[in-house]
């Protein structure tokens, strides 16, 4: 296994290129091309800004202004499901490449993750744009913390992509069953209401259970709310809550790897 | 030195016959997701395989579909694992197995280059230094830049091949792929072959191209349902493998024939003949009458015809075997060898009125060669009981292909006592392509400066 992810540093030049490649196929035939990923979490953006501000509003003062705390949270999350639906399939859909080609499997996974993450930060200068427009200016200090938000669902998110993609394998059904877990996750995360609202409070501990829900208040810590990080406690445990998972998955993944070039 | 091991190499595949369909709730519930892989029924599709290839050799694999002989191949390739045994191979891979199999359809040629160039385990720096060298050599340098789901076929393999070639590897494994362009692209990709052995380096080959494996490789191994048949000498290989293809055939051949028999025994009448007017199983003896001779084979409506059977019965073929050189019962024959008739019938009572024929046709439906005893001015005079009749040709003078036999017994004036429409199958076999349907024995001559070699000099 160790072997196995020195060998996946050996092949940093191809991740690379297909996640270029990626990116580059994504949009290629669409008129407005890359802008796709400015436009996506734009609408995305006034959609529930539209939602929650007029149809349903969110009154709490510490959320406003709503549409950039949204933000914070929804863009990371979108990071988290495409990557982890993608990469579910990943397997199934390069099966190709495993069959015929002498290449490291985990590369599929790992390139949707990476592609996703790229998107992210796409994402962030709209919400840059939007912090400026609003002249909601994050705690500067604070800031140093990003880097390690990101580092850590990173390393979450691929944990969770590995043991997925190869689980895929064996097992269709993960996609769809994967699409309806991520929609209530989704909606138990506090990403579209805030953290410290009262009736989140009263179930604080099961909230406490759910790791994205550190990532996302920590993200909201970060860019939107005044003041120092205060999360940085939790979000260490999920630090090494997503060591571990990384490391789970890619047993798992190991585990089966002699099988996919059969199964798939 | 070898640059490739396989020392006692087998692989089991597994079938995940129904299995494979089990819900993953039940595989939690029963925590067995792990266990529940480990498929019931397998399927060895190599067993303890060894071979070795040297370095610097061209080594030939060779076998029936279905053999493994691309199982050997992934395993070399490292693409599978093999259940057990061990694969060593010394050296740099590239496979070409599939070609392109890593192309993005939306993104360019060009771009594709880079990637599967770096695919199979180049640097950016060395797919840059061998870019031009590709595109020239996949003759694609006016579409490069497009993308690749606008190519044909063609355009993606030699492209494909070109990316997989200039990999540069010390082993190449070829399976099957030569066959991705026109001729121009083919003496390329051997030329590029021959440049490969220059410099030293192995080359496996799989492929169903004989030929190929005689004219390139310097060794070969013949793997059939899993198991390594012999390896050496490719010449004398292929010959042992196509003597086992025609024992295959021929197993073939006789379980078609066997099966024909068995159907026009069995639906008789379903070919309504206009001759026939006699039921079946009647033995009834009928007067012989009439002299006006008929030719024998209708050909008339042969495109319509399939195999049959129909006839009064009165003489029965009750058995046609075709007889090799040795007098040995056999479907296959060589061009050029003699081949025997023989066929039994059973009269049960004393006829006067009665002509043996035969027809010979091609897959096409061309009759070959008609011809009775009648025609041949053998005049009857009587036959009773159990009676053997040979039609002996010497020489088999016929192109390769498969052939149907017509046998039967008629009066003179084309009423038939059992007629066995193109029920008996054969197959000639030739290692001259030559066209047509008769081959007359033949040889050429020259008068002056004309020189040939024996070496062949075609795919």
């Amino acid at each position: 296994m160790l072997s196995n992810l020195a060998k996946l540093i050996r092949y940093r030049g191809l991740v690379q290129s297909l996640v270029a490649r990626e990116l580059k196929a994504r949009y290629r035939g669409s008129v407005l091309g890359f802008l796709w990923s400015f436009i996506n979490p734009l609408l995305l953006l006034s959609i529930y800004t539209f939602v929650f501000t007029v149809v349903l509003p969110n009154r709490n003062p510490i959320a406003q202004p709503y549409a950039v705390f949204m933000f914070c949270g929804i863009l990371p999350w979108n990071w988290f499901s495409s990557s982890l639906m993608e990469a579910s399939g990943s397997l199934v859909s390069g099966g190709n490449l495993i069959k015929k080609v002498l290449f490291p499997a985990e590369i599929l996974p790992i390139v949707n993750v990476l592609a996703n993450m790229v998107h992210y930060f796409l994402g962030m200068l709209i919400l840059v744009a939007f912090l400026i427009g609003y002249r909601h200016w994050p705690d500067p200090a604070g800031l140093l913390w990003f880097p390690v938000v990101i580092l850590i669902q990173l390393v979450f998110t691929t944990g969770l992509a590995l043991f997925l993609s190869a689980l895929t394998v064996h097992y269709r059904d993960i996609r769809d069953l994967l699409s309806n877990l991520l929609m209530f996750w989704f909606f138990a995360t506090p990403i579209i209401y805030p953290w410290q609202d009262e009736n989140v409070r009263s179930y604080k501990w099961l909230f406490d259970l759910n790791p994205f829900t550190h990532l996302a208040v920590s993200y909201q810590e970060i860019l939107f709310f005044p003041g120092p990080v205060g999360h940085a406690k939790w979000l260490m445990a999920v630090g090494v809550l997503s060591v571990l998972v990384f490391l789970a998955g890619y047993w798992f993944f190991d585990r089966l790897r002699d099988s996919f070039a059969e199964a798939v | 030195m070898n640059a490739i091991e396989l020392d006692h190499v087998s692989k089991i595949y597994r079938r995940y016959s129904g299995r494979q369909f089990a819900t993953l709730k039940s595989a939690l519930l029963q925590r067995s997701i792990l266990r529940d892989l480990s498929a019931a029924e397998t399927f060895p599709a190599l067993s303890d395989v060894s071979f070795q290839v040297p370095k610097g050799s061209t080594y030939g694999v060779i076998g029936r579909n279905g053999s493994g002989k691309s199982t050997a191949l992934k395993l070399v390739a490292g693409i599978t694992k093999p259940t057990s045994g061990t694969v060593k191979v010394d050296g740099r891979i590239s496979a070409l197995i599939e070609l392109g199999a890593g192309f993005h359809p939306e993104i360019s040629g060009r771009e594709n280059v880079y990637i599967n160039g770096i695919m199979l385990g180049l640097t950016k720096n060395e797919v840059r230094d061998r870019f031009d060298e590709i595109v020239d050599f996949a003759e694609l340098r006016d579409f490069i830049d497009a993308p690749v789901k606008t190519y044909s076929s063609g355009m993606y393999m030699r492209l494909g091949f070109a990316v997989a070639i200039h990999v540069d590897p010390d082993v190449l494994l070829v399976d099957e792929v030569l066959a991705v362009g026109d001729e121009g692209f083919t003496h390329k990709c051997l030329d590029k072959f021959a440049e490969f052995r220059r410099r030293n380096k192995t080359i496996l080959l799989v492929t169903h191209s004989l030929g190929m494996v005689e004219r390139f490789c310097d060794e070969a191994v013949w793997i059939d349902e899993g198991h390594v048949m012999g390896h050496g000498d490719p010449k004398r290989l292929v010959d042992a493998y196509l003597t086992a293809v025609e024992r295959g055939e021929d197993a073939l051949l006789a379980s078609t024939t066997a099966k024909a028999v068995e159907a026009a025994k069995r639906g008789d009448s379903d070919e309504p003949h206009p001759a026939d007017g006699v039921t079946p199983s009647s033995p009834e003896p009928q007067a012989p009458e009439s002299d006006s001779a008929s030719s024998e084979p209708e050909l008339k409506n042969f495109f319509e015809e399939t195999e049959g059977r129909w006839g009064s019965r009165e003489i029965e073929i009750t058995d046609v075997t075709l007889l090799d050189r040795e007098s040995a019962p056999s479907f296959v024959f060589h061009s050029g060898d003699p081949m025997s008739v023989r066929v039994t019938v059973h009269a049960a009572h004393a006829i006067s009125d009665f002509v043996f024929g035969i027809g010979l046709f091609n897959a096409d439906g061309v009759c070959c060669y008609g011809t009775n005893t009648y025609l041949e001015e053998m005049t009857p005079v009587s036959i009773e009981g159990t009676v053997q009749a040979t039609f002996e040709v010497e020489r088999l003078d016929l192109v390769e292909g498969t052939y149907k036999l017509d046998v039967a017994v008629h009066k003179r004036d084309g009423f038939p006592y059992d007629y066995h429409r193109l029920l008996y199958t054969f197959r000639v076999k030739s290692r001259t392509h030559d066209a047509g349907i008769y081959r007359p024995p033949h040889k050429w001559t020259f008068d002056g400066a004309v020189t040939f070699t024996d070496q062949i000099d075609k795919l």
